[in-house]
């Protein structure tokens, strides 16, 4: 069968999810169905029982089996993927610490959701950003194509960093809304993605008799485990950016690294935000730049590990504008993490899409407007 | 097809000096499975004793490859471990070697799953009949009428019976094995571990402090338990259950040790009465009944 | 990159401190059939067919496990203190 250079085709988020995860050869895939995942773990179901990736697909009873069961091939040296939303990660809460504890290279898609009460199946940041502080590391996508180029760089940034990483694509927004594309040719991926080193983060084999988690006899060789994760997270942005350069060689297409910058040239005033509704606030952007506002957007790529030198970078600013898909008693999260770099005084935090509820570019403007103009009372804003 | 003792290999897979209890029972299961397997198994441990008696790091107790997880995980882990190594063509044995509340209570569904899907995986569930790891608190393990400190006036609920539950599952292999009885457990090992499947054995491990005994009666109390009916050493391999001796010779009744030569070894059961003591005894025979009739009915050709 | 552990004896530290009672061998008894050996919960005793057993007393925890299964009563708990 002839390689086509590129491959231009139209899939949903999840599919998108599908063919990278098919294109990186995983050895063990296993998941759960959690409403809005299911159709990336049904088509990875569907590619494994054709024969077109040779991998055990492994059905299991839970969330927090289905990370089991990826850790466990993980550290006997397998490539493993899993997906999951809200709920699901959350059963699987105690699992990701000791993921990322173990520096097991996982990657695991998010098609991020709303969580209950009530029961609600759509759009919501709040399930991804509460894994933040489990060591792994955490990016969201903001369109079809980023899913599929996020899930492979994915790959490449965990067995490199020997940090888990979790790729963020919003829920029924991304997962089940069809864009085209353009799929790398496997060879492009079999070279920016060569065969997992067995022996890392341990080798673990029979006949070699090793143990790894059994109680230190001192707590500080612990303490230095955990500091040498926070030294490797802070290293791991070096390698999110040299990692998403030479795959954009690879393939012609980049996106910043950490963060991408959007009419930031000479801005006073600057919008940021996280996934998929990025896209309707660079439109309220591009609109009120006509207008002459000067505005720009910087999209958050990875937030963690966090992206705090980007962020610095827009200390000149006047006024910034973050966009909260997710709310907490502390206001929104993004809000709270750009102030502790930026101060306070020049950050305004708008929570909205909450639950779902759409959020379109027109309000992004009235927002950005309202708050440049300072018409807010309160720093967190909820609309 | 006894293994003669002197046979066994000497290979030190329970290290000297690690942090079990005087007279763990476990141990003994341990050196076992290393004796059977200890150059093919890959173990993942759960949150449990054992976890704890591989000592202090950077040293281990144990001369085992082990993977220490998360409590519920180790079936799911292990079926993990033995994924991988069936794409990355290593040759093993994925074994849990987990503690009765790993097994029976927190890690039931993992377990459940894992027999379900028939996972390559061998099993082990060492029964020290409580949360032994954390003090000796109630599990479903823990036999009606035993003291734990949660159930201090003795336990109103009788045991679980997992490995029958895990035969319901249709998995091929099946088997109680007692720590007393090691080379019957060797056998045991070597037999599962030639079978690709869910294999489970439910290993009987008394448990010095949690049973209330004095350490050196600990293969005595495992003994006993056999000796009187207690606990019914059985193996269930592709379709068809049987007894292993001594059980199978205690099918009469008569032949039995009195309950009470068990009970009275255990300062756990101090408290019971006659009265309890009897229907004990009825619950014995009433297991002894379900697993003959079990047995006849599962016969091939019955 | 993650702590590793690597077998060793002692782990749990010099396990024979924690005995108040010691195995005392009676090698004139012993008629090397190795059940004290298949038994003990610690590894701490050597037995080779033909050569008979060696207790390591360094670990050994003093468990009595080994007395109250020899068959011949060759191995006696004996008070640690005195020693």
């Amino acid at each position: 069968m002839r390689t086509l250079a590129v491959l231009k085709t139209a899939l949903t988020g999840n599919y998108a999810v599908a063919h990278a995860v098919k294109l990186a050869k995983p050895h063990v895939i296993a998941a759960y169905p959690i409403t809005p995942q299911t159709t990336i773990v049904e088509k990875l179901s569907e590619f494994v029982a054709k024969g077109e990736l040779k991998a055990s697909f492994v059905n299991v009873e839970s969330e927090f089996s289905a990370l089991a069961v990826v850790y466990g091939a993980a550290m006997a040296g397998a490539r493993a993927f899993t997906a999951t939303s809200s709920h699901g990660l959350f059963y699987m809460y105690e699992m990701l610490w000791w993921a990322a504890g173990s520096r097991a290279p996982i990657v695991m898609a998010v098609a991020t959701r709303t969580l209950g009460p009530p029961w609600n199946i759509h759009d919501e940041h709040n399930d991804i950003l509460a894994i933040r502080d489990s060591g792994w590391a955490v990016a969201m996508a903001s369109n079809v194509q980023e899913v599929l180029d996020l899930t492979i760089q994915a790959f490449k940034l965990a067995e490199s960093a020997y940090i888990p990483v979790a790729v963020g694509l919003d829920g029924f927004v991304l997962s089940h809304t069809v864009e085209t594309i353009e799929l790398p040719p496997q060879e492009a991926v079999d070279e920016f993605l060569p065969p997992r080193r067995p022996d890392l983060p341990l080798r673990l084999r029979p006949g070699e008799p090793i143990t790894m988690g059994n109680i230190p006899s001192d707590d500080r060789l612990h303490a230095e485990h955990l500091k040498n994760i926070y030294r490797a997270s802070q290293e791991a942005k070096k390698l999110v950016k040299s990692i998403d350069a030479e795959y954009g060689k690879l393939v012609g297409r980049e996106y910043g690294g950490m963060v991408e910058g959007f009419e930031l040239e000479g801005a006073r005033y600057a919008v940021v935000c996280m996934g998929a509704w990025c896209g309707d606030a660079k439109e309220a952007v591009r609109s009120l730049r006509r207008e002459g506002v000067p505005v720009g957007l910087m999209r958050i790529r990875f937030v963690r590990p966090f992206p705090d030198e980007e962020v610095a970078e827009l200390s000149g600013i006047d006024k910034v504008v973050v966009f909260d898909r997710d709310i907490t008693p502390a206001g929104g999260i993004l809000g709270r993490e750009v102030a502790s770099v930026l101060g306070r005084d020049k950050v305004v935090n708008v929570l909205a899409g909450l639950a779902g509820v759409d959020f379109k570019a027109d309000e992004f403007r009235k927002a950005v407007k309202h708050a440049v103009e300072g018409e807010y009372a309160d720093r967190v804003v909820l609309l | 097809m006894t293994v003669r003792i002197d046979l066994l290999p000497k290979t030190k897979y329970v290290v000297p000096g690690n942090s079990a209890c005087a007279g763990c029972g476990m141990m003994i299961g341990l050196k076992v499975l290393g004796m059977a397997l200890g150059e093919e198994a890959v173990l993942s441990i759960p949150a449990s004793c054992a976890s704890v008696v591989q000592g202090l790091g950077p040293k281990s107790g144990v001369a085992l490859p082990i993977l220490n997880v998360p409590f519920a995980s180790a079936a799911s882990v292990a079926t993990g471990i033995s994924e991988a190594f069936r794409q990355l063509g290593v040759k093993g044995q994925a074994v849990v070697w987990a503690g009765d509340g790993g097994t029976a209570d927190i890690g039931f569904a993992a377990v459940s799953a894992a027999a379900e899907r028939n996972s390559d995986v061998l099993y082990i569930m060492y029964d020290n009949e409580a949360y032994m790891n954390t003090g000796i608190q109630r599990s479903s393990e823990t036999p009606k009428g035993a003291w734990t400190t949660t159930t201090p006036t003795g336990k109103r609920e009788a045991k679980k019976d997992v490995a029958l539950i895990l035969l319901a599952h249709g998995v091929p292999y099946v088997a109680t094995a007692n720590i007393a009885y090691p080379q019957d457990f060797y056998r045991k090992i070597k037999r599962a571990s030639e079978i690709r499947g869910f294999k489970f054995i439910h290993l009987l491990s008394p448990c010095p402090p949690g049973w209330l005994f004095d350490p050196s009666l600990t293969v005595e109390v495992a003994r006993k338990a056999v000796e009187t009916g207690v606990f019914i050493l059985w193996e269930y391999d592709n379709g068809e259950l049987k007894l292993n001796p001594p059980s199978s010779a205690l099918v009469d009744k008569s032949k039995r040790k009195p309950l009470v030569e068990y009970l009275k070894l255990q300062g756990r059961y101090a408290h019971l009465s006659e009265d309890q003591i009897k229907q004990m005894e009825e619950e014995i025979d009433r297991k002894w009944r379900f697993l003959l009739r079990f047995a006849q009915a599962a016969r091939p050709g019955a | 990159m993650v702590p590793i552990s690597r077998p060793a004896p002692g782990s749990g530290g010099i396990t024979g401190t924690w005995r108040t009672l010691r195995p005392v061998v009676d090698l004139k008894k012993c008629i090397d059939c190795g059940i004290c050996w298949l038994y003990c919960p610690e590894s701490v005793i050597d037995w080779e067919k033909g050569q008979k057993i060696k207790i390591d007393y360094t670990y050994c925890k003093g468990c009595g496990i080994c007395a109250h299964e020899c068959p011949t009563k060759a191995i006696e708990m004996v008070p640690e203190a005195g020693l």
